[in-house]
């Protein structure tokens, strides 16, 4: 279990998170919803370690993150994978030695045939056992996102983070991704959380969900009562498509 | 003034990152190899340009300033010689590489931070700048010094057969000022210069492109301020080493 408690952070005189405290559970596809330029990406980064907050504390089943010695802290980022916006695919390398690579460098104790048969574990969950030898360039934005997912999940990580997994795809690649998260998820008993503000994600994997809204924690819940909220700035995220308010409309 | 400051010592913080032990020594290895061929192959053709043209200019050059007859012909060699060993080369084949290797570390460095492949080695808890950076470092220690001594040569070679087709001075007057009053403190002069401008081109232009934040716009002014700022510090540099030296 993650637990978010009284998390700020500044950029420069700009506090762009104030105070948020959430929980994310474990075992479970947990989202970050919340409009562009809420603090979602901020929030994440701040997980992961790449930005520290001024204020309060991230706890991995109750060891702060931010105040573990460099040693725990490497020792703790090994249980972790993520999958960035744009993919993060090494150029220089096929997808094979992509999703090598996290193996290579953090399990030095496996035999090269142990490491070569995780590879393939992974790129067969996602469907890109034949894919193995292609450099990123030539690979579709979906097959990026999956080599990501599979370069994430490559070391059997217990946290796995995904930065707007769905951002530049068809609703029906983005469904697969989705899909895939989820049973990803469940497969391995990972906590999962997941940054978007696609409503389609909310509702279909959404199984804890917090809500940000300018840099302050304003819901939290799950997708099945994200759509019956009475709390005016979630719904006014939710459904403002068209195509959301006119399905409200019509329920 | 106070904004320079913040970006020398972030520049002593970032090499303090990179000066730590390799993550793993085989990757460290295979990345050394993948740079020294890059550097090294890729810069051989203009270094090799740039040196012939070079010494050709400055062999005709030289057998012009000092058309008399109270000056032995053999000058022409010498001077020629202790000009491409103690400046031209190390000086001026180093400044373009400051734009050919250069470039090329801020761009690479910089797209992957622009493409948050940095972000994804630090997730994972590899000393990113380490990992990136020091290969890179050392291999531009290793090919640098290469490069030039591959140019004097060619330097000289462009001097030698530019006296054969012009006939400024005799073939045998220039080898003779080639060979004569060889100081091999030289020699160790122009590498020690070397070595520090190599260190200087491959550590300013990867901080540069290390510490970009934003895009494409970005990675363009980091390539730019890069350049300028190792240009700069290599010129002032040659200045201290030689004050320093000789």
């Amino acid at each position: 279990m993650i637990e978010v408690n009284e998390v700020s952070k500044y950029f420069g005189e700009k506090k762009v998170l104030k105070h948020i405290s959430t929980v994310f559970e474990e075992g479970k596809v947990n989202l970050i919803i919340g409009r562009s330029g809420s603090g979602k990406t901020v929030l994440m980064k701040c997980l992961v370690g790449l930005l520290s907050p001024e204020e309060g504390a991230v706890l991995y089943d109750g060891r702060d993150f931010h105040r573990l010695s460099a040693d725990a802290k490497k020792m703790l980022r090994s249980e972790m994978g993520m999958v960035f916006q744009g993919a993060a695919l090494f150029d220089s390398l096929t997808i094979q030695e992509n999703v090598m690579f996290p193996i290579n460098m953090l399990q030095k104790d496996k035999s090269d045939e142990e490491k070569l048969e995780r590879v393939n574990l992974c790129l067969k969950r996602v469907d890109l056992e034949n894919a193995n030898h292609l450099y990123p360039a030539e690979l579709s934005g979906g097959m990026k996102k999956r080599a990501a997912i599979a370069r994430a999940i490559a070391c059997n990580p217990k946290y796995l983070f995904c930065d707007e997994p769905n951002s530049g795809l068809d609703p029906k690649t983005a469904l697969i991704i989705d899909q895939l998260i989820i049973e990803i998820t469940h497969e391995y008993g990972i906590t999962t959380i997941v940054n978007t503000h696609d409503i389609n994600s909310v509702i279909t994997i959404g199984e804890s969900i917090s809500f940000i809204y300018e840099g302050n924690m304003e819901w939290r819940g799950n997708k099945d009562n994200v759509l019956i909220s009475d709390n005016e700035l979630l719904n006014d995220f939710i459904f403002a498509q068209p195509l959301t308010q006119k399905i409200r409309d019509l329920s | 003034m106070i904004k320079i400051l913040e970006i020398i010592g972030e520049y002593f913080l970032f090499l303090w990152r990179v000066f730590s032990r390799p993550e793993k020594w085989h990757e460290f290895f295979k990345k050394l190899i993948y740079e020294m061929n890059a550097m090294g192959v890729g810069s051989l053709l203009i270094v090799s340009i740039v040196a012939i043209t070079m010494g050709s200019v400055i062999t005709i050059q030289t057998a012009l300033q000092i058309e008399s007859s109270w000056v032995p012909t053999w000058t022409v060699g010498f001077t020629v010689r202790t000009s491409v060993i103690m400046e031209l080369c190390p000086t001026i084949i180093s400044l373009l590489l400051v734009g050919n290797l250069g470039s090329r570390i801020t761009s690479e460095i910089g797209s992957m931070r622009v493409t948050e492949q940095i972000d994804d080695l630090e997730v994972m808890g590899i000393n990113s700048a380490s990992f990136l950076v020091l290969p890179k470092i050392i291999a531009s220690l290793i090919v640098n010094p290469i490069l030039i001594v591959i140019s004097i040569f060619f330097a000289l070679l462009g001097g030698y057969v530019t006296v054969l087709l012009t006939g400024v001075v005799s073939a045998f007057d220039f080898i003779d000022g080639l060979t004569s009053f060889f100081r091999m403190y030289d020699v160790y002069y122009a590498l020690t210069k070397t070595f520090v401008f190599a260190f200087v081109i491959s550590t300013v232009c990867s901080f540069f492109g290390y510490r970009i934040e934003g895009g494409a716009l970005e990675l363009g002014e980091a390539n730019t301020k890069g350049i300028v700022v190792a240009s700069f510090v290599v010129l002032v540099l040659n200045l201290v080493i030689t004050q320093i030296m000789l």
